[in-house]
């Protein structure tokens, strides 16, 4: 990758030095350890079975609907949701999990006995896959890590995980295994940046999704769905 | 002034507000849920104060290294191929910004909420060199599609205006036959602006927070524009107020969290999209140019002096939420894009004591915001201190600190609902009552008592005790 331009940074930075009044520091600052470590206590000795249930709770505040299943019923779970919304046109990542549970194999079957169309995120259609992504009804995304406090689910952009999936269709499925949740965001930043402090290259895009899309900017009353999806439903899956 | 919005007087833009009765219901009704949502999420989240605790600990440190801070940023983003333009000026940032553009040769730009961008007054010099510039926040969308009528609350911009009004701006500029139900404006609002989205060719952001150690910077937000802009435009601008940095992503953690319950209520909002870089080029969705630009714009005036502690604010918009007067008055009031006690802060650094010297009066000092502030600034202790610098800057004139407070006082005088502004002040001072006089005052009303004792706002009003002020004579020793 070209690495990018600097434009006016010295004078910009001296002049903050200055104000400060000592000389310009351009190495050797570290993170003082902070005088309290408050988020780490936060769900602390919670078990994934626990972090399950706060996660159930806090998707009632969300707007998000949350399905339990294991793997052989996941399937079914799926395609129960998408035909309640009666969705016809999905797009789903292109993400090895989609195989891994079994899942891949039954796209078939959606059409044929459903009439359900699952198309996969492909980046070598280019512009096409963001059109394909904006046609359909439902979007499904595995979750990366899930946070149970807050009900989110954070996902990694790659090649195969474009970001309109889990954004344009105006319903959202994330699968959620059970082995991706984390009691809430503090286990995830530190994940990343551990990640970043040995040199990993991090995804371009981090999206920390917490439900629908939503906005109260109409006389403060909420209303559910604006740019984003408008229903989401959150299916864990017990992988382990 | 970029800044500035609405009429030029301090005392008719405050009058305006009082006389606009849904204005003042909306504004009240609006402070009373957000401040309920948030005490609620603090109480959950429970040792809300160490959470504060720690929140100024981090800004602290961030600002004493910020020279640090945003070389390693712009580091970071050139070695992810993003371009980074460090702007000392509001002129300068919209230059760079408008070249850019030229240069893309694009036409139709799509931008998601943004306070530094509203500050600078970027949209007015893009309209001006031909484009076409789409507001895409809904509260901003509304605001824009009704010419331009200036937002009046940080968080819900379009917060002065009912639903019925909103159906008629649509109905009016756009064709719109349905009702007045939000889900139905909000509906509308969507399909116009996918299509914008869709079409357009550079996506302009602000930014919540920069990561320094990643060259990341997050969006915060609900209702996923800011995701659409990041997604779609080929080309991404991204304007971040120089202090909106964080050092790693441990502290961006914390941040995000205090600003969402502090903001909103909400453990965390719908979305926070964190972006690095443009996107990669085995990627398909994701701007393919990136461009930071950092603003200086004044705020580096405030590093070093007493106003320092102002840069910590990550615009939450709590202490607008809590402020008597602010639910008095109404946003416009302010005649500034921020309003309230932030607003009082740090306008008049921005923008000069010359056009803003009301602003620091236009409090009631009850010391609420300094309460619920998610990151301890002493919003009282700097509204103090700027009284103390006008009143120190024009005593040379004579007129000193008494035509300031006689342009406040008339903003009391007209208020029938003064009496609701003062309500937390008795609450607040009571234990310190001698004689009705306040004679000392607890935290942060202490400095101003070390002047003058306060009156009893129960006993007599506030806007009483300016009007014999004014006379010459008090009861209540003049300092
Ligand atoms: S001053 Fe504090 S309370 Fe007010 S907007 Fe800034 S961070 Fe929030």
């Amino acid at each position: 990758m070209v690495k990018g331009d600097i434009k006016n940074r010295e004078a910009f930075l001296d002049k903050i030095a200055d104000n400060l009044g000592r000389a310009r520091k351009t190495s050797g600052v570290e993170r003082p350890r902070w005088s309290n470590q408050v988020q780490w206590s936060v769900l602390k000795d919670h078990t994934e079975d626990q972090l399950v249930d706060v996660l159930e709770k806090q998707c009632d505040f969300i707007h998000t609907d949350l399905v339990r299943t294991n793997q052989s019923n996941l399937n079914q779970a799926i395609r129960d949701v998408i035909k309640g919304w009666n969705g016809k046109n999905v797009v789903t990542w292109d993400d090895p999990r989609f195989t891994t549970f079994g899942l891949t194999n039954q796209f078939k079957s959606w059409n044929e006995e459903d009439g359900i169309t699952v198309n996969q995120w492909d980046a070598s259609s280019g512009e096409e896959s963001i059109r394909l992504a904006e046609k359909a009804d439902v979007g499904i995304t595995f979750s990366d890590i899930t946070l149970a406090e807050s009900g989110t689910v954070v996902l990694f952009s790659d090649q195969g995980k474009g970001r309109s999936v889990s954004l344009l269709p105006a319903t959202y499925i994330a699968i959620v295994p059970k082995s991706t949740l984390v009691p809430r965001m503090s286990q995830a930043t530190r994940e990343i940046h551990q990640r970043v402090e040995s040199g990993e290259r991090i995804s371009s895009c981090v999206n920390f999704i917490t439900g629908p899309s939503n906005s109260a900017d109409i006389e403060m009353n909420l209303v559910v769905g604006v740019h984003g999806p408008i229903k989401a439903t959150y299916i864990v899956v017990e992988d382990r | 002034m970029p800044m500035h919005i609405g009429e030029k007087e301090f005392t008719n833009r405050v009058d305006k507000g009082l006389g606009d009765d849904f204005m003042r219901g909306a504004v009240r009704s609006a402070q009373g849920r957000l401040q309920s949502n948030r005490a609620g999420a603090a109480e959950e989240l429970g040792d809300w104060d160490q959470w504060r605790d720690l929140g100024q600990e981090i800004r602290s440190h961030t600002m004493e290294n910020l020279d640090f801070y945003l070389q390693q940023l712009s580091e970071k983003v050139a070695e992810r191929g993003g371009h980074v333009y460090f702007a000392e000026t509001a002129d300068d940032a919209n230059q760079y910004v408008s070249e850019v553009i030229a240069k893309k040769n694009a036409k139709k730009i799509a931008k998601s909420k943004s306070m530094v961008t509203e500050e600078i007054a970027l949209n007015d010099i893009l309209e001006e060199n031909g484009c076409e510039v789409v507001e895409t926040d809904l509260g901003e969308y509304i605001l824009q599609i009704d010419d331009n009528d200036p937002p009046s609350h940080i968080v819900a911009p379009a917060l002065h205006k009912n639903k019925e009004q909103i159906r008629d701006v649509f109905k009016e500029k756009l064709g719109y036959t349905n009702t007045e139900k939000p889900e139905e404006l909000t509906l509308f609002a969507r399909e116009q602006l996918r299509k914008e989205f869709l079409s357009a060719d550079v996506g302009i952001t602000g930014c919540n927070f920069a990561v320094a150690e990643s060259g990341s910077f997050a969006l915060v937000t609900n209702e996923g524009n800011a995701r659409m802009v990041s997604t779609l435009p080929k080309t991404q601008i991204t304007v971040m107020g120089m202090e909106r940095i964080v050092p790693t992503w441990e502290e961006l953690d914390v941040l995000v969290s205090l600003l969402t319950r502090a903001a909103v209520g909400q453990k965390l909002t719908s979305y926070v999209t964190a972006l690095t870089g443009p996107k990669d080029e085995d990627e398909v969705d994701g701007p393919e140019e990136f461009h930071l630009v950092i603003v200086d714009n004044g705020r580096s005036k405030m590093l070093g002096s007493e106003f320092q502690e102002a840069l910590h604010c990550i615009r939450c918009a709590a202490c607008i939420n809590v402020c008597p007067v602010y639910r008095h008055v109404g946003g416009h009031a302010y005649g500034s894009i921020y309003p309230g006690p932030i607003g009082a802060v740090i306008t008049p650094l921005l923008g000069g004591y010359d056009d803003y010297k009301e602003l620091p009066y236009a409090s009631s000092l009850c010391g609420a915001c300094t309460e619920v502030c998610p990151v301890k600034i002493p919003l009282h202790e700097q509204l103090i201190t700027h009284r103390r610098n006008i009143v120190e800057e024009e005593k040379k004139s004579g007129l000193a600190e008494r035509l300031v407070m006689q342009g406040f006082s008339r903003v009391t005088r007209s208020s029938k609902l003064f009496n609701v502004a003062t309500k937390m002040a008795p609450f607040l001072v009571t234990p310190f009552v001698e004689d009705g006089s306040i004679v000392k005052g607890p935290g942060p009303i202490k400095p101003w008592t070390n002047i003058r004792d306060l009156p009893v706002p129960q006993k007599e009003r506030f806007r009483d005790w300016f009007k014999t002020r004014e006379k010459g004579g008090t009861g209540h020793g003049q300092g």
